[in-house]
């Protein structure tokens, strides 16, 4: 197994995670304009709510897969719910007033939900289970690669599919589109716009707890402070790749997460951070809308 | 009374989504090295008491800003007074007399304020207006500029860094720093907009006091220099760029030169009081300048009133005092500030202090003497 590879995978694994919490940015700056800096704070409540059910059912002597099932969708339930009270607590009721305000709304929910769950629960890094069973078949593969790799790569592969499948050809992906081009016009045509907005929050909030899981049972520990970083990581993926594209987001993310596990790999991990900035800074000075974002042409 | 019912019924369903909603995290504490698990059930009472309680409030008032309340109750009649009251306030400060007679005393309590505290207070102070200052740099490119900014702290470490080594390797003193690394800071600045202590021997005691004034005195000038910006020609292309890109083109103002002078001035706050940061405090490291540091500016920016320069100082006293003092309740402090930030947010968006435009109201003889006229002008014509 030679080291490139190994580069390569965990860039790849990075990349993976990035694109799942860069998703739900995208998609709430796509239709209403928001950087929703508390989103990192819905995929720290996924992590969170799949290991303290993790824990209990394994407790109560579940086994191995109904836990991974059980405490998965329902952690990924109640992220969403939570993704859904905090647009009509935080967000709907400014959504007409500047767009500043919207950004400290956030902030504040931001604050909010990491202290609440520093109060409620603990400060300490608790250890996340080991919820994805071994596949022994993938020893097999000429890569090594681990099963929570495997994991990961797979979910975040049928999360884009379906996400594709949902925004390109359903009604409620047509409605979304129209949404972001047009508030408005949507309304008049009879899209009900605050629907949209909350689905559009539901979905983001869904595959941001997804990443979560994914990520905390890969690195096996968790705290209340990891959604802050990981958000601001995802976010700097969503500017990359072009913020309010869905694509964007995808390609932005493994941009990110390679030249990360490059730099880290090759050059030196004290600078990780300051290759994904550098890369960050020349993408935007070269094509200041993103990888695949559109640039606006101001209408007078 | 079936309105009002059905307003209840409604707080006791949002009630039960909070219990639900919290359920997992407030309910369960499992320890995983013992396996057991620890059933909160107190919390579950007090999430669904706190928050119908809270939502009754929350609804009331969000019906009182749409400007749909019935006149009922104690709430609505204290909610009254408090908007008379503030109204007058705002009448009686527009007397110039009042308001050099009230920063007059503003600033006689701040002078005497050192004096009057222990140095835990004194240093607090310090903290609080270092913001201040910070606050208002960051406030030429937000609230006079409109760009949003949430790397400011990034400013306030190349000054603090400046001055850390130009003390260590060229032994330059503070004062001569000061100017140095507030020069950095806007040079520094002008590089990320293209794309787009003391030699004396004092004791600890009278430094606390002697940084306090040092700090006054910028907050002094920075106010004095905003103030004066403001109203300038600079200032009043920023403002143009803000409210409309394209206009302000038109009227043949730069936006390129317009953006670089908003992002370079403001910056140049943010590395000055770096210098101060670093004299005082001995030591740093980049920890001190986070992403998290920007957000706290950013936050006393909007909080206090964007563009506003009294709103901002009180922003910025607010969220640095605010903290300080709710120490005894320190566990709990941080969820306060956060859930204040977002109901600030709700029902107060323009901040504090909302920023007053410049604006002349025409009285109805202003009004009637330029009807007159024009109705002269016009008969002339026809004759």
């Amino acid at each position: 197994m030679n080291y490139f590879t190994e580069v390569v995978l965990s860039g790849l694994t990075r990349g993976s995670i990035y694109a799942l919490i860069a998703l739900g940015y995208t998609m709430v700056y796509g239709i209403i304009e928001l950087i929703n800096f508390a989103h990192g704070e819905i995929y720290m409540i996924g992590a969170f709510t799949a290991l303290i059910l993790a824990s209990v059912l394994t407790i109560f002597g579940f086994n191995t897969i109904a836990i991974l099932f059980l405490a998965g969708i329902i952690a990924i339930v109640y992220s969403s719910m939570y993704g859904y009270t905090m647009e009509k607590v935080a967000y709907k009721p400014i959504r007409n007033s500047q767009r500043l305000s919207a950004l400290i709304s956030a902030i504040g929910m931001s604050m909010f939900l990491q202290n609440y769950v520093r109060i409620a629960q603990t400060s300490d890094f608790l250890p996340f289970p080991r919820i994805i069973p071994r596949f022994p078949w993938l020893s097999a593969l000429p890569v090594s690669m681990s099963s929570s790799q495997f994991m990961i790569f797979s979910s975040t592969a049928v999360v884009m599919v379906l996400l594709t499948l949902l925004i390109k050809f359903t009604k409620i992906g047509k409605s979304m589109r129209a949404a972001s081009q047009d508030k408005i016009m949507a309304k008049l045509l009879g899209v009900n716009v605050n629907k949209v907005i909350s689905l559009t929050f539901i979905i983001g909030s869904a595959t941001a707890a997804l990443g979560g899981i994914l990520i905390s049972s890969y690195t096996g520990q968790i705290n209340f402070y990891i959604g802050f970083l990981a958000g601001i990581k995802a976010f700097v993926a969503a500017v990359l790749g072009g913020i309010g594209s869905i694509p964007g987001a995808v390609l932005g993310s493994f941009v990110l997460g390679l030249t990360e596990s490059f730099g880290a790999g090759y050059i030196s991990s004290d600078y990780e951070d300051v290759f994904a900035f550098i890369i960050l800074a020349v993408i935007l000075i070269v094509k200041p809308a993103g990888i695949l974002g559109k640039g606006q042409i101001e209408k007078v | 009374m079936t309105q009002r019912l059905n307003e209840l019924r409604r707080s006791l369903l949002v009630s039960l989504w909070f219990m639900l909603l919290t359920f997992p995290i407030m309910v369960i504490r499992v320890n995983t090295i013992t396996g057991t698990v620890r059933w909160r059930w107190t919390n579950l009472a007090v999430i669904g008491i706190g928050s119908f309680f809270i939502s009754v409030v929350w609804r009331y008032a969000m019906q009182r800003k749409a400007g749909e309340a019935q006149a009922v109750g104690i709430l609505s009649r204290v909610g009254e007074r408090v908007g008379a009251g503030t109204k007058k306030i705002g009448a009686v400060l527009d007397i110039p007399k009042v308001r050099t007679r009230l920063v007059g005393g503003l600033l006689a309590a701040a002078v005497a304020y050192p004096f009057l505290n222990s140095m835990y207070h004194t240093n607090i102070m310090i903290t609080a207006l270092t913001y201040v200052v910070l606050g208002l740099g960051l406030n030429i490119i937000i609230g006079l500029g409109g760009m949003l900014h949430i790397g400011y702290a990034a400013f306030y470490a190349i000054g603090a860094y400046s001055y850390a080594l130009l003390n260590m390797y060229f032994g330059i003193n503070f004062w001569l720093a000061l100017p140095i690394g507030a020069a950095l800071a806007g040079l520094f600045s002008l590089l990320i907009g293209l794309p787009q202590l003391f030699g004396i021997d004092m004791r600890l005691q009278q430094t606390t006091v002697f940084v306090y004034f040092i700090m006054l005195a910028v907050v002094i000038l920075t106010i004095f220099v905003v103030h004066r910006l403001e109203n300038s020609r600079i200032g009043r292309q920023w403002v143009a760029m803000k409210e409309d890109y394209i206009a302000c083109q038109a009227m043949g103002v730069s936006i390129a030169k317009a953006k670089l002078t908003a992002l370079g001035i403001g910056a140049i706050w943010g590395g000055l009081v770096g210098v101060i940061f670093a004299a005082r405090t001995t030591f740093i490291n980049p920890a001190s300048f986070t992403v998290w540091e920007s957000v706290i500016i950013l936050s006393t920016v909007v909080l206090g009133g964007m563009g506003s320069i009294p709103g901002v100082f009180v922003g910025a006293l607010v969220l640095m005092l605010l903290p300080e003092y709710l120490r005894p309740f320190a566990q709990y402090r941080m969820l306060i500030f956060g859930a204040l930030l977002v109901t600030m947010m709700v029902f107060r968006p323009s901040g504090f202090i909302k920023k007053r435009r410049k604006a002349y109201t025409i009285t109805e003889a202003e009004r009637q003497s330029v009807i007159k006229a024009e109705l002269e002008d016009d008969g002339e014509v026809e004759e």
